[in-house]
C-alpha cells in the first residue's frame, strides 16, 4: 500500500510531542511566580474539594487537571508575551489585569488538584498488587508429564543420546523444549511429525538466534486441535554452522531456513533452494551475527 | 500443431496487484504459467537487527511498519510477549481498549483486502465502498491516538492514550452502520455471477497441504481447519465473548472470501459485548517499572491477526534490549505456497491467487 510512505512519519512527531507536554503545563507558574501567591488562597479552597471528592476516578481527574492546566499555560503565556511587547510598564500592568490573574489562579488550582490525584492513585496502586502477588509456586510444571513423555518417545525412537536437553520454559507459559543434538535432528524430525503419539504436524515458528558462543534454530511446534505445544532446538557451531535441513518435513520451513540462512548464515543441508532472500545476493556477510560489520560503513 | 515458446514473464515489483513491492518471475506456455518463482526482500528494513539497538518501547513503532494495515495487532504482539516475560497485570480497561482497537483494526484490513482484492480482479466501485467505510475506523484511530496508520498506541503495561470522551459511543454507533453495509457488499458483489466465475474454485488446496505449509488465518481456514488462535489458544479477554469462527470447506479462493466478510461481521458482534461491557473507568496503564527489563530467558507469543498467526519470539538477556527478537510474519509464511498452486494456472488467475493469500508486503520482508 502506497499510503505506508505518506504517513511514515508520523509516530516520530508523536513521540516528540508527547515527550513536551509535560513542560507545557509547568511553564506558566514560572512565568507568574508573583501572582502564584495572591492565588494561594484560592488553591487552598479549592484542594479539599479535590482531593476529598475523589467518587470520580484518580485518573480522570488528573487527566482533567492536566488538560486545564495546559489550556491555562497557553493562554497565560500568550497573555505574557502580549505584556512583554507592550513596554517597560508591562510587568505591573499584566498582575493588575484582571483576567490574568484569574488564569493564573486556575492554573495553581489544577496544578493542585493533579498533585492531590497522583497521591491519592499512589497510595491507591502500591497497596493492590502487594496484596495480589501470589508466592512462587513451588510445585512442577503442570506440562512437566507431556515433556516426560515426548523425550522418553525421542530417545526410544530416534537414539538414546538424541537429546542433550529436555526442560520445561515457564517464562513461555510453561512451554515444554527439548534440546536436540545436532546430529540427531533430521530424524528427530520425521518422527515428530509422523509418530501417531507425537503428530506434530504444523510447524509455526522457525527462529534463528546467535548466541556468540554457537549458533541455534529454535522450532516451535503445535498440535491443531489439542493445542499441544513444543519447542524444539538445535546448535550449531559457530565457525562452520551446519543444520539438517526439514524442508522436506514440513514444507513451510523452506523460506524459514532460507532468511535464517541468509541472515545467520547458517547451512541447512538438503534444502531444495538454499539462497538469500531479504538480502540480495552478492550481500557480504550476516546481518543478525552478533559480529556483523557492514561491508560498506555508510549503507 | 502449433509451436509454442516459453515465454520469462517478471511481474512487479511495482505493479499495482502485487500489493507493494513484491515480485514474481513466472515462466509461461503460452497462457499457462510453468514455474512461479517470488523475489522478496525489496521492503527488507532489517526491523528484526534495528530492534535489537532499541529499548521495548522503542520497537513499538517499527512493529507499525511491518503490517501497516493491521498496525493495531502487531502493537500487541510484541507488548504481549515482553508481558508474558514479566508477567505483567494488565489493567481491565486498558485490555478493554486493545481488544476493542485489535478489532476494529480487523475490520478495516478486511476491508482493504476486499476492495482491493476486487479492484485486482476488476471491479473498481467496491474498491471505494470499502475505503469510504475504513475511513471511519481510521477517523477513530487518528481520533484515538492521532495517526492514521501507524499508530504506536499500545505500551508495555497498557495503552497510551484512555478513550476520549464519545468515543466509545463512535464506535458502538459504527457497529450497526456496518452491518448495514455488509449486507450492501453482499448484494453488490457476493453473488455476482462474473466474480463467482472467476474466483470458484480457483487456487485450491486441501487442508493437509495447508497445514504442511504452515498457512494460517482464512487461508488455513477455508480448508474447513477450525484454528483460530482467539479460541484456540485464548489471549487477552477473547475468552469472555461468544463469536464463530467461520470454516470453509473447499480452499479455494471463493471461501477465503466468505470468510473474511464473515468474519468481519464476527468481529462487529465481539465490539458489541465489548462495548456492553467495558468498564466506566479505570487506569490505562498497569505498573511498570520505569526502565523494562523482562529477565532473562526466551519466549514465544503468537496472536491472531487479520492475516494469520502473527508470533513474537525474544530472548532477553536480562537488558532494556531484546537480544534476539524475531517476528512469524503470517504474510511471509502464506506466501509460501503460492509457486504451487500457480503451477498450471493462467496469468488472469496469478492475480485472483495472490490477492486470495492476503498479502502485506512490508510483513513479507520485514
Amino acid at each position: 500500500m502506497s499510503e505506508e510512505k505518506d504517513e511514515g512519519q508520523k509516530p516520530e512527531e508523536k513521540v516528540k510531542a508527547s515527550a513536551e507536554s509535560p513542560e507545557t503545563p509547568a511553564a506558566a507558574p514560572t512565568s507568574a511566580e508573583e501572582t502564584a501567591v495572591s492565588a494561594g488562597s484560592a488553591t487552598l479552597e479549592k484542594e479539599p474539594e479535590a482531593a476529598g471528592g475523589s467518587e470520580p476516578p484518580a485518573a480522570d481527574l488528573e487527566r482533567e487537571a492536566k488538560l486545564k492546566a495546559a489550556a491555562e499555560a497557553r493562554a497565560a503565556r500568550a497573555a505574557a508575551k502580549e505584556a512583554a511587547n507592550a513596554g517597560g510598564a508591562a510587568a505591573p500592568e499584566a498582575s493588575a489585569d484582571p483576567e490574568r490573574e484569574a488564569k493564573l489562579k486556575a492554573a495553581a488550582e489544577a496544578r493542585a488538584a493533579r498533585a492531590a490525584a497522583k497521591e491519592a492513585a499512589n497510595a491507591g496502586g502500591a497497596a493492590a498488587p502487594e496484596a495480589a502477588e501470589p508466592p512462587p509456586p513451588p510445585e512442577p510444571s503442570p506440562k512437566q508429564p507431556q515433556l516426560d513423555a515426548i523425550a522418553q518417545l525421542i530417545r526410544s525412537l530416534v537414539h538414546e543420546e538424541a537429546l542433550e536437553d529436555a526442560y520445561i520454559n515457564e517464562m513461555s507459559r510453561h512451554m515444554p523444549t527439548i534440546i536436540v543434538k545436532n546430529e540427531h535432528w533430521l530424524k528427530a524430525a520425521e518422527r515428530l511429525k509422523q509418530h501417531e503419539e507425537l503428530d506434530f504436524a504444523y510447524l509455526r515458528n522457525v527462529s534463528g538466534v546467535d548466541y556468540e558462543t554457537h549458533l541455534e534454530v529454535a522450532y516451535h511446534l503445535v498440535h491443531l486441535g489439542s493445542g499441544r505445544e513444543l519447542a524444539v532446538k538445535v546448535k550449531a557451531d559457530r565457525s562452520d554452522p551446519v543444520v539438517a535441513s526439514v524442508t522436506p518435513v514440513w514444507a513451510t520451513a523452506n523460506w524459514n531456513e532460507r532468511e535464517i540462512y541468509d541472515l545467520l548464515g547458517i547451512t541447512f543441508t538438503g534444502h531444495p533452494d538454499l539462497r538469500r532472500i531479504m538480502m540480495s545476493d552478492d550481500w557480504v556477510g550476516h546481518p543478525l551475527r552478533k559480529d556483523y560489520e557492514p561491508l560498506d560503513s555508510e549503507v | 500443431m502449433i509451436r509454442t515458446e516459453e515465454l520469462l514473464l517478471n511481474v512487479g515489483p511495482q505493479h499495482p496487484s502485487t500489493h507493494g513491492v513484491f515480485r514474481i518471475v513466472v515462466k509461461l506456455d503460452g497462457e499457462v504459467i510453468t514455474e512461479a518463482t517470488p523475489v522478496m526482500g525489496y521492503l527488507h528494513r532489517g526491523t528484526e537487527k534495528l530492534a535489537e539497538q532499541l529499548n521495548y518501547t522503542q520497537i513499538i513503532p517499527y512493529t507499525d511498519r511491518m503490517d501497516y494495515v493491521s498496525a493495531m495487532t502487531n502493537n500487541y504482539v510484541l507488548v504481549h510477549a515482553v508481558e508474558t516475560m514479566m508477567n505483567l497485570e494488565i489493567p481491565e480497561r486498558a485490555e478493554f481498549m486493545r481488544l476493542i482497537v485489535m478489532e476494529l483494526q480487523r475490520v478495516a484490513s478486511h476491508l482493504v483486502w476486499w476492495g482491493t482484492y476486487l479492484l485486482d480482479i476488476g471491479a473498481m466501485s467496491p474498491f471505494l465502498y470499502a475505503f469510504r467505510d475504513r475511513e471511519i475506523i481510521i477517523n477513530l484511530f487518528n481520533e484515538l491516538c492521532g495517526a492514521r496508520l501507524t499508530y504506536n498506541y499500545m505500551r508495555v503495561g497498557g495503552v497510551k492514550w484512555d478513550a476520549p470522551p464519545g468515543w466509545l459511543d463512535k464506535v458502538r454507533d459504527f457497529i450497526p452502520y456496518m452491518e448495514g453495509k455488509l449486507r450492501e457488499y453482499d448484494k453488490l458483489v457476493s453473488g455476482n455471477e462474473i466474480f463467482l466465475a472467476r474466483i470458484k474454485g480457483i487456487g485450491r488446496y486441501d487442508a493437509a497441504t495447508a497445514i504442511d505449509y504452515g498457512l494460517s488465518g482464512a487461508n488455513l481456514r477455508c480448508t474447513g481447519v477450525d484454528w483460530d488462535l482467539r479460541k484456540a489458544e485464548p489471549y487477552s479477554l477473547y475468552n469472555r465473548f461468544e463469536f464463530d469462527v467461520p470454516l470453509g470447506q473447499n480452499g479455494d479462493c471463493y471461501d477465503r472470501y466468505v470468510i473474511r466478510l464473515e468474519e468481519i461481521k464476527q468481529s462487529l458482534r465481539i465490539l458489541k459485548q465489548a462495548h456492553e461491557q467495558m468498564p466506566s473507568g479505570g487506569e490505562t496503564m498497569g505498573k511498570v517499572p520505569r526502565v523494562i527489563r523482562p529477565p532473562a530467558g526466551e519466549v514465544y507469543v503468537r496472536i491472531e491477526s487479520p492475516r494469520g498467526e502473527i508470533g513474537c519470539h525474544i530472548v532477553s538477556k536480562g537488558k532494556a534490549e531484546p537480544y534476539r527478537l524475531k517476528f512469524r510474519r503470517p504474510s511471509f509464511v502464506n506466501l509460501q505456497i503460492l509457486p504451487k498452486l500457480l503451477v498450471g494456472e493462467t496469468m488472469t488467475n496469478l492475480i485472483t491467487i495472490l490477492g486470495g493469500v492476503d498479502i502485506v508486503v512490508g510483513e513479507v520482508d520485514c
